[in-house]
């Protein structure tokens, strides 16, 4: 028999690791049951983070799974569900993996009495990282449970099987037992930290089949509760009185008005002052009434120069990667080409703007706070409040979706203070413009390429500089015996905040390499789809190149060849992604039409089809919008992009018939699926309006003004 | 200031003590406790607090309640009869014709009022009809195919 459990000398080295939680009282609030501890990154993570975030990570286990005494199967996770469909794949997970039905499996997310400590969710590591070691708690959870049956039922583990949560006796299939009853007045504790012997892939019932959103149901008949939709007795609605500009300081506010509305109290806490009342209404009116005066110390950039400022900023410059020597790279090049791509900022722009709602019970405070990072909020609660960690609850309820944006958790601070200064539960739901305002954007950007290819188009040199973009997604990904990265950060050159925004990095990247590669392509003549094949060597890129391309029912054309087809490829949080696209140009407006986009993903094992299809469909809907309208317009520090009107989202009217492939990967370890396909929307576009008119657009956004200048220069 | 407004809201006869100028989002938000409707940018922009008005989709952000004094209001919590739901609400779930859900209520309302109107809507009277709804997370298709087999549903009687 393989030896599944720890010996008990290993359990007591884990004590300590468990204090913290017990501390917590975990298992008070929980019941019996098996619980699997486990820690959902690998050393290297670990490491890696400590020395980014320069400060050591709790000592805890993130996570954990529990099953329960009526065997059921939870599991806690500082994870959030935000639209992006967790809390249907995970379940999918440990279903297999424990042989229990799927509806026995249930996520906790977010709440951080229950789940302990967990850094956020972003960067798509929910299933590519967390799912993993979740998966081998399971299998150690399972390996317990074998062991109790082993016992329970007087039999070698050999001799048993699962099937729904029943162990029987292969022998004598009358003799059985039940996870629950197995369960049933234990409490067992394990620490997941080797590898579990996990379940053979061409078992699974339940991974790798399609499943409909789980919390479906709540959500069209409007029970999903958000973190304003929290009903507490007393509750006050606050506004609070926010700048004109990024950079203007508060000299002198006039409460004296607000104060005569009935029902209206004020608030002023240093720089905080906000006004509170019963309605909401009222809170909206009486925050109009402060009188504030400001002095202005602003940064004197804009939308339009703001890429100067990037590129003359004294800013850092990092060899990212480098192969051969550029210079005899440009030595042997046949052609150079050099360019100069511009990105824009953008906003997150989620529907549901930041939200939190707060209450303290005697010295314990509870924020029910829209955010991606509830265990960051939690620790930035207890600090500006002086208080210790484990006072401070943070629940996360269903999130009106992030993009990144809901990483920033300014809102859960502002409820908690008033909440504790007016003695009443508060609710601070941020305005349309608010969430415009403090949107931590996505960076303006500008990245500089200089390309040489042979007469065969062979692609000798890539010399490639990004610019604030950040380095994600700049891999160089063709086949190029000359090739550097030099990414530049670090100086402050933004106005305001910026933060990750789906995919950070890439999207700008990606727009620069491939519209790069198609302006080689069309230079040297050949179809951009070839060009890219003859200079690839990644078998995974040509597989869903290949893919695309036959979804697509492509054929080989030099470009611009008047059918308006575009083409661009890259990877993302370890999954390959090609994209094509057909647009339509209106070459008297400038408008672009979207007609249909296909795209084929290699993202590893996929979990749940039908969420990572959706994904696919919501990241190149998504995407249309910074390629062809969102941009942030600001002067200084002040953001002219106050709602819907000015900052144009994608709409029914946009949408193209989208067609999508997942290679079929069984075999391969899960990768991301939240955000690879929307960081080729901007070059596929790009290409593809080159394709239709001859023109080259080097910014996106794409807006029609830029379409007809670029038009004009063709 | 205050006085007392009247009306149906999810067939209910409804009597609230109360500024008649409130906005009716939060009206019905926090003191019908039918949380909902949502907020989405208090401007008619965006569609995530549309709610029914006489069977017409309104939206609630710019709506004093005296406007719905004497009227049946419809909200998303009044679309399922017994417990089972809307035609819409089924055809939203059977599509996953929603990500994050926070503009699923308005989306829903607003196609009822849609398919109220025009029981057989083309894909270009449903874009049309539901253009002014935004949804951030891109499950635009799927809304479509929704509206479209709600519709022909709902015309084979229910």
């Amino acid at each position: 028999m393989r030896k599944a459990i720890k010996n008990d000398k290993e359990s007591l080295k884990s004590e300590e690791h468990i204090r913290e939680i017990k501390r917590r009282d975990f298992f008070k609030l929980l019941g019996g049951g098996i619980f699997i501890f486990f820690q959902p990154f690998d050393a290297f993570d670990l490491l890696e983070l400590q020395a980014q975030q320069g400060r050591s990570l709790p000592k805890d286990f993130n996570a954990f799974l529990q099953i329960t005494e009526d065997g059921l199967v939870n599991c806690y996770t500082g994870k959030v569900e935000m639209g992006q469909g967790a809390i249907t794949s995970l379940p999918q997970i440990m279903a297999d993996e424990l042989d229990v039905p799927y509806e026995k499996v249930k996520m906790f997310m977010g709440d951080t009495d229950l789940c302990p400590w967990d850094r956020g969710t972003n960067g798509s590591q929910t299933i590519r990282t967390f799912s993993i070691s979740m998966r081998a708690a399971a299998a150690e959870a399972k390996a317990v449970l074998m062991q109790l049956a082993s016992e329970n039922l007087h039999v070698p583990v050999s001799r048993l099987e699962v099937k729904d949560g029943l162990v029987s006796d292969t022998a004598n299939n009358r003799s059985k037992v039940s996870y629950g009853e197995l369960t049933k007045g234990k409490k067992i504790e394990r620490h997941l930290d080797r590898k579990a012997v996990l379940k053979d892939a061409a078992k699974f019932k339940y991974v790798g089949k399609p499943y409909l959103h789980q919390d479906a149901r709540i959500k069209v008949t409007g029970e999903a509760e958000f973190s304003a939709d929290i009903k507490l007795p007393g509750l006050l609605h606050a506004r609070i009185l926010r700048p004109p500009s990024h950079g203007a300081k508060l000299l002198t506010a006039d409460v004296s008005e607000a104060e005569k509305i009935k029902g209206v109290r004020v608030v002023r806490d240093g720089e905080l002052i906000a006004v509170l009342s019963d309605d909401r209404d009222k809170a909206d009116q009486a925050i109009v009434k402060v009188k504030a005066e400001y002095s202005f110390d602003e940064i004197k950039v804009d939308d339009k120069t703001i890429f100067d400022r990037i590129l003359n900023a004294k800013s850092t410059a990092n060899v990212v990667r480098s192969n051969g020597d550029p210079e005899t790279g440009r030595k042997i090049s046949d052609t150079v080409i050099e360019s100069e791509f511009h990105n824009s900022y953008v906003a997150h722009a989620p529907i549901e703007p930041h939200a939190a709602t707060a209450m303290i019970e005697g010295d314990k405070i509870t924020a029910w706070v829209s955010t991606q990072t509830p265990f960051p909020a939690q620790e930035s609660i207890a600090r500006e409040m002086n208080v210790p960690l484990e006072k401070v609850r943070v629940i996360t309820p269903f999130v009106g979706a992030g993009f990144g944006g809901k990483s920033a958790h300014r809102q859960s601070v502002e409820a908690v203070k008033l909440a504790r200064i007016t003695g009443r539960p508060v609710v601070v739901a941020w305005t349309r413009q608010e969430e415009f305002f403090y949107d931590t954007f996505r960076p303006a950007a500008v990245v500089k390429i200089t390309s040489g290819m042979d007469k065969s188009g062979r692609i000798t040199l890539w010399d490639y500089h990004t610019y604030y973009a950040g380095s994600r997604g700049s891999d160089t990904i063709y086949d190029v015996q000359h090739s550097r990265t030099t990414d530049y950060s670090r100086g402050s050159v933004h106005p305001f905040g910026t933060g990750a925004w789906r995919a950070p990095g890439n999207n700008t990247n990606t727009f620069a390499r491939e519209s790069q590669i198609n302006i080689m392509a069309s230079k040297a003549g050949i179809d951009p789809l070839d060009f890219r094949l003859k200079n690839l060597k990644d078998e995974k890129m040509i597989g869903v190149l290949k893919a695309v391309a036959d979804k697509f029912g492509y054929t080989s054309a030099k470009n611009p060849s008047g059918r308006g087809y575009g083409i661009a490829c890259g990877t993302d949080v370890g999954t390959w992604v090609a994209h094509m696209a057909e647009v339509k140009v209106d070459k008297n407006t400038g408008h672009v039409q979207v007609i249909r986009v296909a795209c084929a993903q290699d993202m590893g094992l996929c979990i749940n089809p039908q969420g990572a299809t959706i994904q696919m469909e919501g990241c190149i809907t998504m995407g249309m919008g910074y390629a062809l309208t969102e941009e942030i317009q600001f002067q200084g520090g002040n953001i002219r992009n106050q709602s819907f009107d000015t900052y144009e989202i994608p709409r029914f009217s946009w949408v193209p018939k989208i067609d999508t492939v997942i290679m079929d990967r069984k075999d391969q370890a899960p990768q991301g699926g939240g955000e690879p396909a929307i960081i080729c929307m901007g070059a596929v576009i790009a290409n593809a309006v080159f394709d239709a008119t001859g023109a080259r657009l080097y910014q996106l956004p794409m807006t029609p003004e830029r379409i007809l200048a670029a038009m004009k220069k063709a | 200031m205050e006085e007392t407004i009247r009306f149906e809201l999810n067939g209910k006869r409804t009597e609230l003590l109360l500024d008649p100028n409130q906005t009716l989002l939060w009206v019905l938000r926090y003191k019908c406790g039918l949380t909902g409707t949502k907020y989405g940018c208090g401007m008619g922009f965006c569609g995530a607090c549309t709610v029914l008005l006489e069977g017409e989709p309104v939206r609630s952000c710019m709506l004093p309640v005296s406007d719905a004094a004497n009227k049946k209001i419809i909200t998303i919590e009044g679309l399922a009869r017994n417990g089972d739901l809307h035609p819409l609400q089924k055809a939203f779930m059977e599509y996953d014709a929603l990500q994050c859900g926070y503009c699923t209520p308005g989306m829903i309302m607003t196609a009822v009022g849609l398919l109220m109107k025009n029981p057989e809507p083309s894909q270009q009277d449903i874009i049309k009809g539901m253009e002014d709804n935004l949804c951030r997370c891109g499950s635009h298709v799927r809304i479509i195919k929704a509206i479209q087999t709600a519709g022909k549903e709902m015309k084979g009687g229910r």
